[in-house]
């Protein structure tokens, strides 16, 4: 039987000659990010800017400017009206009025759901949420720090685990991953809410992991190949871990595909969000981290050990691997 | 690559146990009756979220209790000065102290003595809650300490988690969660209920209810200023803007009940029966034995809804309620009144609540989206390392058994994120047998032999697989710590989920591996 091979044996693409367009392309990526960040902003859930959201599945799929008509007629505001998923599945966001009580809040949503049942009989609520001011400027902080205490973390073990230059070239590939889905959430306008925070720290639990991998792999060959250039030797450990994040991202993605296209459409933000994640982490753990590793001064004599025993192991290895290339 | 025999049998229990561990969540629900009560207690429990219900996260209103306490302190003041024969004047609440003046300046420092024994000693410091100072001579000022406002906040708290305990239980909900959380909220979650509306208003209400003689001279009363020791309140039954004047002291309050139930009264319309506990009676004995042929009005959160003539003494110690009611509310009030009163106004500040069809929806969907993960990721490790990837696939199956047997074990809450979780974990777990994989092949072209190359394989692979495994699990915990409910769900199968495919990958796969080579003793790997 042939197995199948998404990458060739023994590859020796020459990934370096084309750093200035994977620059050029991180550039544009983030450039784009940051203007749509600045410029539109994320749509913040109701978790995080307070106010109610109703989802509603109705029989038939209702005229939404009706609908809308029907829902500012009840004096709640501003509303938001979306279909979620299919078109009999309505999702109506009301927003926070300012210095608005819990009890008003609640007044205006039984009215809704008042509403609702008398215009559209058979009708079904699906969901109400209701967070007001308070609570969700809480949330916001405590996605905030976890988020940030999350990036300190992993790159903080990296900095112990390898040498500094991998813990900001890790970072760097990090923020750069993050920068991109805060900026895919802020273009396509997908509510931006607790599964949203949840995606990010997927993101860079899996980023890092990758970038990991191939950190591993990098230190192993300096060591090894003590008489190669740091960019021919940069170049051979992306070549040979290729296959691995190649086809570990494959099957992270199917799997995500899969709930994607069959999952509940209530988490849709939350694994579109890991889906984008993984997108990016394969490319920036390809280009991103390892490259940056020639500015930060990574070379040849970066990790000579300075125990004699240990030195003796590694000229071990070279004589070793000398027979076999 | 040499497994002994002992080892074989340790993974395999392991194994075998995790599996088994899992079973009754799998089974379903009218197998799973069959089981024994205590293998019934290992399943995984359903988030809000899959299993429908409400979410709340009550806040107190903490300047209640800070007041409440002054309050108090007003009266017991009062009473333990007459009883020293202290003579005060202008007793005062104002800008949140106690303060009066004591109008002969001799008697200034047994004043002071006095308002100081009241203070106790509270919390871990033992520091006094009351603080005494004595102002120009005659003037006692009594502030409250922070030590002091705390540690009533947390009687506070505690008593009204107990009494919503009692409330949501009596209406005869199930299997409530009511947590304290942080230092004036609490968190309630009702799996399961049809209308959130209805527990919002069982639980948030502070019933007061008190029982007052009617004022004698109910002209003068309602006419200007009601008398000294009187109040004029609104009258229910009276119609429309009807108002009624009764003596402020209470004969009895609501909270000197024992029982409360809804019935019906003589003319067979809704009402609620009440028994008082022995002090309640046998005031209300007395004051009815003072009474007779007088009215007395119940009151009800400041609302007077009846005011009947007292025929006779009533010496029982019970008394019926009626206004009017419909089966629910007075079902309501019943319930409000014998799970006792609530120290504290508590509003919501936080509601999800998901109707189950969506809950079970979602629990269609996820299990159709993590069976089509799996069969796709397992299609795809075979065709790309062929036998190899069946081992991988065989422990990619046995991960997924094993992180729903733990998480039953530990009766977790599976939740709709964490079927996400799940799915994601499907194809992550594959990582490290990919890993593995690519070593051996890379292993075996460079010329080793197939045992040297599966041996170092898994070698060399191992550190960076938990390298790799450990930033997942720091990004993991801090979701777990940080998140709430649903997003915990998230963070607990992802950090199950890496332990296990940490286990089953590293281990077991290593160890079918190792026992097929050694039956087979192939020449060459198809990798």
């Amino acid at each position: 039987m042939r197995l199948l091979k998404l990458v060739p044996d023994n590859t020796n693409i020459d990934f370096l000659r084309w750093r200035w367009f994977a620059i050029a392309i991180s550039t544009v990526l983030m450039a784009t990010s940051i203007f749509f960040l600045a410029t539109r902003g994320l749509n913040f859930g109701v978790d995080f800017s307070g106010g109610q959201m109703v989802h509603v599945t109705f029989q038939q799929p209702p005229q939404l400017d009706e609908l809308r008509e029907r829902i500012s007629g009840l004096d709640v505001g501003d509303p938001t009206i979306q279909e979620f998923g299919s078109p009999t599945e309505i999702s109506i966001r009301i927003p926070r009025a300012e210095d608005e009580t819990v009890e008003q809040a609640n007044a205006i949503a039984s009215r809704v759901r008042t509403s609702i049942a008398e215009n559209y009989p058979g009708s079904r609520i699906d969901s109400v949420e209701t967070v007001t001011g308070k609570i969700s400027q809480e949330l916001a902080w405590d996605g905030a720090m976890a988020l940030l205490l999350a990036m300190l973390g992993v790159a903080a073990y990296i900095w112990i685990r390898f040498e500094w230059q991998f813990g900001i070239g890790g970072l760097v590939s990090l923020v750069h991953d993050f920068i991109f889905v805060l900026g895919f959430y802020s273009i396509s306008q997908i509510d931006f809410s607790l599964n949203a925070i949840a995606a990010l720290l997927t993101l860079i639990g899996y980023s890092l992991n990758d970038t990991v991998v191939v950190y591993d792999r990098i230190r192993e060959n300096l060591r090894k190949y003590r008489k190669m250039e740091i960019e021919p030797l940069l170049n051979l450990s992306v070549n040979e871990t290729l296959s691995r994040t190649i086809n570990t991202n494959t099957a992270v993605l199917v799997a995500i595909t899969a709930l994607l296209l069959l999952g509940p459409d209530v988490i849709y933000d939350l694994t579109i969000g890991i889906f984008v994640g993984v997108l990016i982490g394969t490319y920036s753990s390809i280009y991103v981290a390892r490259f940056l590793l020639v500015p930060l001064g990574v070379g040849p004599d970066s990790f000579v050990p300075s125990d004699p025993l240990s030195r003796a192991e590694r000229s071990r290895n070279e004589g070793y691997d000398g027979a076999q290339v | 690559m040499f497994f002994p025999r002992w080892k074989i049998w340790g993974i395999g229990l392991i194994c075998a146990v995790c599996v088994l561990l899992g079973l009754p969540s799998l089974l379903p629900a009218r197998a799973e009756a069959w089981l024994p009560a205590w293998a019934q207690a290992i399943h995984i429990n359903l988030g809000l979220d899959l299993a429908g219900g409400s979410h709340l996260l009550l806040e107190a209103q903490t300047d209640d209790v800070a007041r409440q306490r002054l309050e108090s302190m007003e009266d017991l003041i009062r009473t333990e000065m007459r009883r020293a024969g202290v003579q005060i004047s202008g007793l005062s609440t104002e800008g949140g102290q106690l303060s009066f003046a004591v109008r002969n300046p001799a008697q200034a420092g047994e004043a002071s003595r006095i308002a100081g024994n009241q203070a106790q000693s509270v919390g871990f410091t033992q520091a006094p809650d009351w603080q005494v100072r004595v102002e120009g001579g005659n003037r006692i000022v009594m502030s409250q300490t922070e030590a002091g406002i705390e540690q009533a906040i947390e009687n506070a708290m505690g008593s009204a988690r107990d009494v919503i305990d009692r409330r949501i239980n009596l209406s005869g909900t199930l299997e409530p969660t009511i947590i304290l959380q942080g230092s004036n909220r609490i968190v309630v979650q009702v799996p399961g209920i049809e209308d959130p509306e209805a527990l919002k208003r069982l639980i948030g209400r502070t019933v007061r209810l008190e029982f007052k003689l009617l004022a004698e001279d109910q002209e003068t009363a309602l006419a200007g200023r009601p008398p000294i020791g009187t109040q004029v309140l609104p009258f229910a039954e009276g119609g429309e803007g009807a108002r009624i004047a009764v003596q402020r002291r209470a004969m009895v309050t609501g909270d000197r009940i024992a029982d409360a139930r809804q019935a019906f009264d003589e003319n067979g319309l809704p009402a609620v029966t009440i028994v008082f506990d022995s002090a309640g009676s046998q005031a209300f004995a007395r004051v009815t034995q003072a009474n007779v042929r007088k009215r007395f009005a119940i009151i009800l959160d400041n609302v007077v809804l009846s005011a009947p003539v007292i025929n006779e003494p009533i010496l029982g110690g019970n008394a019926q309620i009626s206004g009017s009611f419909t089966v629910e509310t007075a079902n309501e009030l019943a319930v409000s009144l014998s799970a006792g009163r609530l120290p504290v106004e508590l509003r919501v500040v936080e509601e999800r609540t998901v109707g189950p069809e969506l809950g079970a929806d979602s629990i269609r969907l996820g299990i159709i989206a993590s069976t089509a993960a799996a069969a796709v990721v397992v299609i795809f490790m075979f065709l790309t390392y062929g036998w190899f990837g069946m081992f991988a696939n065989a422990a990619l199956v046995l991960n997924g058994l094993m992180i729903i047997g733990i998480m039953a074990f530990f009766n977790a809450t599976l939740t709709l994120p964490g079927i996400a979780g799940f799915v994601l974990t499907i194809g992550a777990a594959v990582d490290a047998n990919v890993i593995i994989n690519e070593r051996i092949r890379e292993e075996l072209r460079r010329g080793r032999k197939v045992f040297d190359a599966i041996d170092n394989g898994w070698k060399e692979a191992s550190t960076a697989i938990l390298d790799a495994n450990v930033t997942n699990t720091i990004a993991g915990a801090l979701m777990f710590y940080f998140g709430s409910g649903p997003i915990r769900g998230f963070a607990v199968v992802l950090v199950i989920g890496i332990i296990t495919s940490a286990f089953t990958a590293i281990t077991v796969a290593r160890m079918m591996v190792a026992i097929w080579a050694r039956r087979t003793r192939p020449k060459t790997l198809v990798l």
